[in-house]
């Protein structure tokens, strides 16, 4: 059988999956959790705690702002110890909310039974009372993009949502957390499922595992065959070639469902698609059925030189530095911190960044792996042109933007950019490419919209 | 012979298009001010769009038209400066408000000394890329990157990144205040202040809006806001807003109060002659004293 994948550009980085096989540990709660206010994108959530509250775990203690935003709950029990700026993953300081952990007290509302909550059990569970309580559980796209739940679940008309695709492809390397929560809990995850297909009002998903994940296919495909071979819904799991950004939203659209999403502003559901993390999923079952908020995540802990790297249930707002001891300390020497995979991942200032919706992962990387070689001058080889999963010239690109010609880069569609690294990674020159590129888009984006507001 | 016809041919051709021309030129003329022209003319010609247009020809079309509407406030060269305008005035037989000179002011006083670098960044240099992915290699998220994304945008020569503080420097003999580096900061460190009598102005060199424990941590010579200089002040020229200390140059009276008391030495002087007896016996050794005992605790 030819195996799908997305049709253009794309590189295999090595994968150092160090953490398959390494059942998930819950981690121990924190004594003082942190909780910035821009964990999605969006408007920052607004406080509603005040300093010296009470909240147990699963507390609302900052609600949506808006429509795009979304609310955060606490995972601790405990003293709001103050509403300050504190190090985020950006590097920078920003407003969170910080709580000093008390024993373990949750809230009456969540229901911490194992027991498996079906849908043909819960009648009353409409469409628009999913999008309800994904909205109040404050769940966002739990891959790393961290985009808003119930925005993609309620698309703007006249588009229409035909299927959902479940993202379960996990092809950043290093990171096993999607892989674990799959074994795990698959039938919870199939319910998720369930519940986003009839929330987006259609009958028809996917999930999408990379064929490094062969136990997770054949896991998913009996389960799939158990729960809905007798329903009106139909559900496939895809197996996928092994191949760097199938994860993206776009490319895993043509790799499962063989269409091209358009160019920005265009969305996966302008041709039909919701893409939803697997993470996504178990949250959103967690949520519905189990009224259970969104504050904690299944978090990878790894790295080539790590003594003990991990997959973790982790509480939201614990330090990585919390984790990093878990694992057995930071490795001697200079290493390179990363919230998320050595691809996609952002490079970290300090230890003591909290854990957020959307980190998937704690990779840390040695100094000989992380440390880039000179640049040497560009030889047109276009080797970047042929990984480019986006269609585009990179080069081209990275050179516009280093020179500030504006409007050249946005005829040449700097903003289909999807920062996947491909091009920097596959460079024979070292090239600092996706820098430049990054730059660029910031800038054509920011002059996009000022254009817009002046009309 | 023949070279007769070619001669003739060529001649009646370009007698024709000469003709053509010059009916052109007369009856398609574009009427232009004329006294556009003489303001360009006597505008420096940098193009440097400091005055807030595209170029010096910009500048002339809007002053000559203010000219005519009359008036021309707002409209300031700051590269001619004072005279410059003046001349133009004269021209236009206008009054021009003379524009204080002003300065491009490097808002930052951490250097490799007293700012640490805390994480070794390997990726583009460009201030602008660096701002973008974090704090930078120093703990101050506020502070001077040091890769000269000013001195790419100064037309002038007139920045450049002292390789011992690691910090941008202005010339203060080219900068013509056109604002460019203060646009491309991307952490808006830059300001254009009022360049002062004989040069002499005093500014707070820092940005940091962190808590104070907060900022010393990442950088002695952070304000951490302790609002000693605004007591100090009598004539209400310093505000504290955002956990850092700013002075009014409009109300400022250059009297120093401010910097004596100023505990990190955030608070710059410049171009002040040396201090008199008495206060060079007292505020440097302060400074020395305090200084070393800092190091003793580090």
């Amino acid at each position: 059988m030819n195996i799908k994948t997305f049709s253009i550009g794309g590189i295999h980085p090595e994968e150092n999956k160090l953490t398959h096989e390494a059942e998930t540990q819950v981690a121990p709660l924190p004594h003082q959790a942190v909780f910035p206010l821009s964990q999605h994108i969006g408007a920052p959530a607004r406080p509603i705690v005040q300093k010296g509250d009470k909240v147990k775990v699963g507390t609302l203690i900052a609600e949506a702002s808006s429509f795009i935003s979304a609310p955060i709950h606490s995972s601790v029990s405990g003293t709001v110890a103050a509403i300050d700026n504190a190090i985020d993953a950006t590097g920078y300081r920003k407003p969170a909310i910080i709580i000093n952990v008390e024993g373990d007290e949750w809230e009456e509302t969540i229901d911490r039974s194992d027991k498996l909550e079906r849908l043909v059990d819960h009648p009353e569970l409409t469409p628009e009372e999913i999008v309800k309580r994904v909205k109040e559980a404050g769940i966002v796209g739990m891959g790393g993009a961290c985009f808003p739940t119930h925005v993609k679940l309620s698309p703007p008309p006249p588009t229409k949502a035909e299927c959902v695709i479940i993202n379960a492809v996990e092809c950043e390397p290093y990171i096993t957390a999607d892989y674990r929560l799959m074994m795990e809990h698959a039938d919870e995850i199939l319910v998720g499922l369930e519940l986003l297909m009839k929330a987006a009002k259609v009958t028809c998903g996917y999930i999408g595992i990379e064929t490094n994940k062969p136990k997770a296919i054949a896991l998913l495909t009996q389960k799939c065959v158990e729960v809905f071979g007798s329903t009106n819904y139909q559900v496939e799991v895809v197996p996928l070639k092994q191949r760097y950004p199938q994860g993206g939203e776009k490319q895993l659209v043509d790799a499962v469902i063989g269409r091209q999403v358009p160019a920005p502003p265009a969305i996966p559901v302008n041709v039909g698609a919701i893409v939803q993390n697997i993470g996504t999923a178990y949250a959103v079952y967690e949520a519905v059925m189990k009224h259970k908020p969104l504050f904690e995540r299944y978090t990878t802990v790894t790295g080539k030189q790590l003594q003990k790297p991990g997959n973790f249930l982790v509480r939201m707002g614990t330090t990585m530095q919390q984790l990093i001891d878990l694992c057995g300390g930071m490795p001697e020497g200079d290493n390179k911190l990363l919230a998320g995979g050595p691809m996609m991942g952002k490079a970290l200032t300090s230890t003591e960044v909290p854990i957020c919706k959307g980190t998937n992962s704690v990779t840390i990387l040695t100094d000989d792996d992380a440390r880039r070689k000179e640049p040497q001058p560009c030889i047109r080889c276009a080797k970047c042109v042929s990984v480019c999963p986006m269609g585009l010239e990179p080069y081209l690109l990275a050179k516009l933007s280093a020179f500030k010609q504006w409007e050249r880069a946005e005829n040449e569609a700097i903003i289909n950019c999807i920062e996947c690294g491909s091009c920097q990674f596959t460079c024979p020159a070292h090239r600092p490419l996706l820098d430049n590129i990054r730059q660029g888009k910031q800038t054509v984006n920011g002059i996009i919209r000022s254009r817009a507001t002046k009309k | 012979m023949e070279i007769l016809i070619a001669v003739i041919m060529l001649g009646g051709i370009a007698l024709l298009a000469g003709a053509v021309l010059y009916v052109c030129s007369r009856e398609f003329a574009v009427k232009e001010d004329p006294r556009i022209a003489q303001v360009n003319a006597l505008l420096p010609g940098a193009n440097c769009g400091g005055c807030g247009f595209a170029g010096c020809g910009g500048m002339a079309d809007a002053l000559t038209k203010g000219a005519d509407k009359g008036s021309v406030d707002g409209l300031n060269c700051p590269v001619g400066g004072g005279e410059v305008m003046s001349q133009v005035a004269d021209l236009l037989g206008m009054a021009i408000a003379n524009g204080e000179p002003k300065i491009a002011v490097v808002r930052c006083n951490g250097s490799c000394k007293v700012r640490p670098k805390t994480i070794d960044y390997n990726g583009l240099r460009t201030c602008a890329a660096i701002h973008a992915c974090g704090a930078g290699e120093t703990g101050c998220g506020y502070g001077c990157l040091g890769c000269g994304d000013c001195v790419d945008a100064c037309q002038f020569d007139a920045i450049h990144i002292n390789p011992e503080t690691g910090l941008a420097e202005v010339d203060e003999e080219k900068c013509t205040a056109c604002g460019a580096c203060s646009k491309a900061c991307p952490r808006g460190i830059i300001e254009l202040r009022k360049k002062g009598p004989k040069g002499r102005r005093i500014y707070v060199s820092c940005v940091n809006k962190d808590k104070g424990a907060v900022a010393i941590k990442a950088c002695k010579a952070a304000c951490i806001a302790c609002k000693k200089c605004e007591k100090e002040c009598a004539f209400g020229a310093i505000t504290i807003g955002n956990n850092v200390s700013y002075i009014d140059y409009s109300k400022c009276r250059l009297c120093r109060k401010c910097v004596a008391v100023c505990p990190t030495k955030a608070i710059q002087a410049v171009n002040f002659p040396a201090p008199k007896p008495e206060t060079t016996t007292n505020v440097p050794k302060q400074e020395t004293a305090t200084n070393e005992r800092k190091e003793a605790t580090a």
